[in-house]
C-alpha cells in the first residue's frame, strides 16, 4: 500500500488545499456585484474595469456558452447571480419564461432606451444591438443592395456560404422571415437558400467572410460587428474583410435583420443595488461608445456615434417588427431548418 | 489454436478459488468493507446526475417528438454510427499499428517515437479541428499555394476535400485519440508473456502471424478499453462536431434543449445516447467473456526481445510511425508555436495567465487523485467481494464518460444545490447563517464533474489491471491467510502500479483539457486554461489563445513522458 498510496494520497491533500485556495468565494458583501454571462470576459471585461474605476463596485464575472438560466435557476435563493447578460433576443425571452428575472425599474433607462428596445414591463433591456449581413466578394458581386428574399434565388446557386442553421444568429433571421412571410413561404425560401449553400453549413461568421476571400462563395451571411474586429483587431484576417464589401440587405419592404445583446435582473439578486447601477452604466454613454468602438456594435443609446467602419456600410434602417416577435418564432424556425435539412 | 486458448489451458482451473463461502468470510474485513463502500459511493455520485437529468426527462415534451423522429433522430443517429464506427476505425489502425511495430521490432528512432506516439493526447480535439481547418480551408496556406500554382482565381474552381465534413470529423478526432488505444495496446503487447511469443517464433511464426494469433487476442481486452475510451470521448464531443458541421446525437441534444425550447425532450436524447454507451460496453464486456488473459507467471512478464529491421523497412516503419505524431502532435503545435510568434503573445504575456494555469493544474491534479483512489478501490471491491451488487456499480460508476459536459453539469447542478441547502438548514437549525452555496458555488463542483466525468478512465484501467494478475496469485496469497488488506499491499498495488500511472496521466491531462462542464459549472472569477482559450475561440479567433494551449500541452507532455517512462520500467513486477 506503501508504494502507490504513500504517493498518491501526500499529494492529494495540498492539491485539494491548493484548488481551495485558489479561488475567493464570492463575497456578498457590499461593493460588489455577480455577473453571469454569455457574453465572452475578453470583450466586456474592459467595460466591467472602467465601470469599477467609476464607481468602486467590483465586478465578479463568470462566463458560459450555454446553462447559465438553468444554472441562475436551480441555484434559487441561494444563487450569487446578480445580472445575466447575454446576446439574441430569443434567450433574453428565454430568460424571462424561466422565471428567473425581475422586472428592472429605472427612469434613467426609460429615458435613454427606446421602447422597441426593452421588455414592457421591464424584465431586460437591450444594451447593443447588430445586424445580420451579407458579405459579398468585392469582385465577384456587382450588386450593392440585396433583399434577404434574393438569397434563395436560384441565381445564387452554389455561391452562398453559412454557418449551422441551428446557430442562434441564423435562427434569429428564420424566425424574422416567418414573421414577415409565414411559415410556408419561409420553408419554400429556406429550400432555395439550402439550395444555394456551395457546402454544408458549418464554422462561424469569420469563417464564412474567409471563404468568400478565398473564392469558395460569392456571398456570405454574418453579423455586422465581425466585419470591424476582422478589419480592426486581427491583422491575419484584415485580407478577408479587405475582399469582401458589406450589404445591408433588406426584407422586401422592410428593413434590415437587427437583434440586440441584452440584460436581466435576476429574481433574487443580493446586490441588487449594485446591480442596477452596472445595468444603467452599461446604457450610459461611456460603456454605449465602448460598444460601438471596441465591439463595433451599434449603440442602443440615441445619440451615441457608430464606429466608423460600420457606419460605412450605409445608413441601417432596422426592421420595425417587435423583438419578441422573433423570439415568438424562433421555435418554428428551428423546426423548419430541421425539416428542409439546411444542415445535411 | 490461440493465445488465449493455450492461456485458459495453462491457468489452474480457477473455480476452486470462487467458492462463496470464502467470498463471504471476505466480508467482516473492514478493507474490503472500505472498498465496498467507495465501490458503492463511486455508483451513487455517476447516478446522482443521471437521475436528475431523468427527473428532467420526464418533463412535459409536447409533440417534440414526432419532429424528432421525422426530421432529427435518424439523420443524428445515421451520422453518429458513421462517426463512431470512423474513429474506432481510425483509432485502431493507428493505435494498435504503433504499438505493435514500437514493441515488435527495432529501428532507428524507436525510443523515441515510442513515447512520442502518445502525445496527441495532450491536444484538445477543438484546438485541432480549429487549426485543420486553417491549415486546409480555402483560405489556408495549402490551397493558396495550389492556387497561385495552378492558376485558379477562386476556391470554386476545383475540388478539394473539405475538413468540414464528417469525414475530416472521423480524421481528426482519430488523430487526437488513438493514444488511447496505443497506450493500451503498448502495454499489453509489452507485458505479454515472452515465452509465448518466443515459443512461436521458434516454430516459426512470421511477425504479422504472430501478432494476429498471439499478441492481438491477448491484448484484446485492453484494445477494447481504448477504444472504448476514444469512441465514449467521440461521443460526448461538441466543439469540434460543431465546427465541422457533423450532425451528432450530442448536438441534436443542444439545438433540441436552446433551439427547440425543449429541455425534456434533450434529456430524452440524451437517454437515448446512454443506451448507445451501454451497448459500447457491453460488446467489449461479451467480447472479453469466457477468457483469461493474465500475464502467466513472472517469468513470462520479462519483455520479449524485439526482431531488428533491416535494410529500408526499417525506414519505413520510422516513417510510418512518424506520420501520426506529425499530423496528431507536431503539426498542431508547430502551428501554436508559430502563432504565438507571429503575434508576439509571449512579448505582451500576462502575468495574470500563472493564476489560471495554476487553477487548472491544481483542479486536475486534486480531481485525478480522487478519480485513482476511487476507481481503484471500486474495482478491487469486485475482486474481494465478489458480489453481484458491486460489479453492478462499478458498471454503473463510469457511465459519466460518455455524458456531453454540459449535460453532465446541468444534471449535476440540482443534487450539488439539494446539499448544499442541506448543509444550510442544518446550520440554521443550529443556530447559525446562511452559508451560501458550498459545493455548487465553489471549486468543489468542478472537482465532483471531474470525478464523475473521467472515473471510466481508471476503471477501465484498474479493470485490465487487475485482470493481468493471475487469480493464482490471491489464492495462493489467501491459503497463506492473508486478508484482503495484505492482498493489495503485497500483491495487486505492485501489480497493478502501470496501469495507475497509466490511468493517471489520462485524467490528468483530460482534467487539464476539459471545457464544457468547467465552463457552466465554475464559480465567479474562477478561469482554467481552457476556458481562456474558449473565450478566444468563441470570438473566432482561436489563434490569439495560442499561448493558452500551448501551455495546456506543455502541462500534458510530462505526463506523457512520464507514463512512458514508468510503462517501461516496471514491467516485470517485482513483488
Amino acid at each position: 500500500m506503501k508504494s502507490v498510496c504513500g504517493r498518491v494520497l501526500p499529494c492529494l491533500v495540498p492539491c485539494l488545499a491548493l484548488a481551495a485556495a485558489s479561488v475567493t468565494t464570492p463575497a456578498l458583501a457590499q461593493g460588489e456585484v455577480n455577473v453571469y454571462t454569455y457574453r465572452e470576459t475578453k470583450l466586456i471585461q474592459p467595460l466591467f474595469d472602467t465601470f469599477t474605476k467609476d464607481t468602486g463596485i467590483k465586478v465578479n464575472v463568470v462566463s458560459a456558452a450555454s446553462g447559465l438560466e438553468q444554472r441562475i435557476r436551480t441555484e434559487g435563493a441561494n444563487s450569487p447571480a446578480d445580472v445575466l447578460l447575454t446576446v439574441d433576443i430569443s434567450r433574453l425571452e428565454a430568460a424571462v419564461r424561466a422565471g428567473i428575472t425581475q422586472p428592472i425599474k429605472s427612469e434613467v433607462l426609460d429615458k435613454v432606451v427606446a421602447p422597441r428596445f426593452r421588455d414592457p414591463e421591464g424584465h431586460w433591456y437591450a444594451v447593443s444591438m447588430r445586424a445580420r449581413v451579407v458579405y459579398a466578394s468585392k469582385d465577384r458581386v456587382k450588386q450593392t443592395a440585396l433583399n434577404y428574399e434574393d438569397l434563395g434565388d436560384a441565381a445564387w446557386k452554389s455561391k452562398i456560404c453559412i454557418r449551422s442553421g441551428q446557430h442562434y444568429y441564423n435562427i434569429a433571421l428564420f424566425a424574422a422571415y416567418i414573421v414577415k412571410h409565414g411559415e410556408a413561404q419561409t420553408e419554400q425560401w429556406l429550400r432555395g437558400l439550402k439550395a444555394n449553400l456551395a457546402q454544408k453549413p458549418s464554422g462561424g461568421d469569420r469563417e464564412t467572410a474567409r471563404d468568400v476571400a478565398a473564392g469558395k462563395c460569392d456571398l456570405g451571411i454574418g453579423n455586422t460587428y465581425y466585419y470591424g474586429l476582422m478589419m480592426h483587431r486581427n491583422p491575419a484576417q484584415k485580407p478577408w474583410a479587405e475582399a469582401t464589401k458589406v450589404i445591408l440587405p433588406t426584407f422586401k419592404g422592410g428593413g434590415t435583420h437587427v437583434n440586440v445583446s441584452g440584460v436581466v435582473l435576476t429574481r433574487h439578486a443580493p446586490n441588487k443595488a449594485n446591480a442596477m447601477k452596472l445595468i444603467e452604466w452599461l446604457a450610459g454613454e461611456q460603456a454605449q461608445q465602448m460598444y460601438a468602438n471596441m465591439n463595433y456594435e451599434y449603440p442602443i443609446r440615441a445619440g451615441v456615434a457608430i464606429n466608423p467602419t460600420i457606419a460605412a456600410f450605409g445608413k441601417l434602417n432596422p426592421d420595425p417588427m417587435p423583438l419578441s416577435a422573433i423570439a415568438d418564432k424562433s421555435k418554428a424556425a428551428a423546426n423548419l431548418v430541421d425539416k428542409v435539412g439546411f444542415n445535411d | 489454436m490461440t493465445a488465449a486458448n493455450a492461456t485458459g489451458r495453462l491457468s489452474l482451473k480457477r473455480g476452486s478459488a470462487r467458492s462463496p463461502e470464502q467470498a463471504g468470510s471476505n466480508q467482516a474485513r473492514p478493507a474490503a468493507l472500505a472498498v465496498g463502500g467507495i465501490a458503492v459511493f463511486a455508483a451513487l455520485l455517476a447516478i446522482a446526475p443521471l437521475a436528475s437529468l431523468a427527473v428532467i426527462a420526464f418533463g412535459q415534451t409536447g409533440d417534440i417528438w414526432l419532429h424528432l423522429i421525422r426530421y432529427v433522430v435518424p439523420t443524428a443517429l445515421v451520422q453518429t454510427m458513421l462517426l463512431l464506427a470512423g474513429v474506432a476505425a481510425v483509432t485502431i489502425v493507428i493505435g494498435v499499428g504503433a504499438a505493435w511495430a514500437v514493441t515488435t521490432f527495432e529501428f532507428p528512432g524507436r525510443n523515441a517515437l515510442s513515447w512520442m506516439l502518445a502525445l496527441p493526447l495532450a491536444l484538445p480535439t477543438y484546438i485541432v479541428a480549429y487549426i485543420y481547418v486553417d491549415l486546409l480551408g480555402s483560405y489556408g496556406p495549402v490551397q493558396s499555394t495550389l492556387r497561385a500554382m495552378f492558376g485558379f482565381k477562386t476556391a470554386a474552381e476545383y475540388w478539394f476535400p473539405n475538413v468540414r465534413s464528417l469525414g475530416g470529423a472521423i480524421l481528426l478526432m482519430g488523430l487526437v485519440l488513438y493514444p488511447y488505444v496505443y497506450l493500451a495496446a503498448r502495454a499489453m503487447f509489452q507485458t505479454q508473456a515472452a515465452q509465448l511469443t518466443e515459443a512461436a517464433r521458434m516454430l516459426g511464426a512470421r511477425p504479422f502471424r504472430l501478432a494476429l494469433q498471439i499478441s492481438l487476442p491477448l491484448a484484446r481486452p485492453a484494445i477494447a478499453v481504448g477504444v472504448a475510451l476514444a469512441l465514449l470521448e467521440t461521443l460526448n464531443d461538441i466543439g469540434a462536431s460543431e465546427y465541422l458541421g457533423v450532425q451528432t446525437l450530442t448536438i441534436s441534444i443542444f439545438t433540441t434543449w436552446l433551439n427547440r425550447g425543449s429541455l425534456a425532450g434533450a434529456a430524452q436524447i440524451a437517454c437515448i445516447m446512454l443506451i448507445f454507451v451501454a451497448a459500447l460496453i457491453a460488446l467489449e464486456r461479451y467480447g472479453r467473456r469466457g477468457r483469461a488473459f493474465t500475464a502467466l507467471s513472472q517469468q513470462g512478464a520479462r519483455f520479449p526481445s524485439r526482431i531488428a529491421l533491416k535494410g529500408p523497412t526499417r525506414f519505413i516503419a520510422t516513417l510510418l510511425c512518424l506520420v501520426p505524431v506529425v499530423l496528431g502532435f507536431l503539426l498542431p503545435a508547430g502551428f501554436l508555436i508559430s502563432e504565438v510568434i507571429a503575434r508576439g503573445l509571449l512579448v505582451g504575456f500576462e502575468p495574470e495567465l500563472i493564476r489560471p494555469a495554476l487553477t487548472t493544474v491544481a483542479l486536475a491534479a486534486a480531481a485525478t487523485a480522487l478519480v485513482l483512489v476511487i476507481g481503484f478501490a471500486a474495482i478491487a471491491a469486485t475482486r474481494y467481494l465478489r458480489r453481484s451488487l458491486i460489479d453492478a456499480c462499478v458498471n454503473v460508476a463510469g457511465i459519466g464518460y460518455a455524458i456531453p459536459g454540459t449535460v453532465l453539469a446541468l444534471g449535476l447542478l440540482t443534487p450539488l444545490v439539494l446539499v448544499d441547502e442541506g448543509i444550510n438548514a442544518a446550520i440554521r437549525a443550529l443556530g447559525g447563517g446562511s452559508v451560501g452555496l458550498i459545493l455548487a458555488g465553489s471549486v468543489a463542483a468542478l472537482i465532483i464533474a471531474y470525478v464523475i466525468r473521467f472515473l471510466a478512465i481508471a476503471l477501465g484501467f484498474a479493470q485490465a489491471g487487475f485482470a493481468r494478475i493471475a487469480p493464482e496469485f490471491d489464492d495462493v496469497a489467501r491459503m497463506l491467510g492473508a486478508g484482503p488488506a495484505t492482498l493489495a499491499r503485497t500483491i495487486h498495488l505492485p501489480l497493478v502500479r502501470p496501469a495507475i500511472f497509466g490511468a493517471a496521466l489520462l485524467v490528468f491531462v483530460d482534467c487539464l483539457k476539459e471545457l464544457p462542464a468547467t465552463l457552466l459549472l465554475r464559480p465567479l472569477n474562477v478561469e482554467t486554461l481552457s476556458t481562456y482559450i474558449y473565450q478566444y475561440a468563441t470570438r473566432g479567433s482561436f489563434e490569439e489563445g495560442s499561448l493558452e494551449a500551448l501551455i495546456i500541452i506543455l502541462v500534458g507532455i510530462p505526463a506523457v513522458l512520464l507514463i512512458s517512462r514508468h510503462a517501461d520500467a516496471q514491467i516485470v513486477p517485482n513483488s
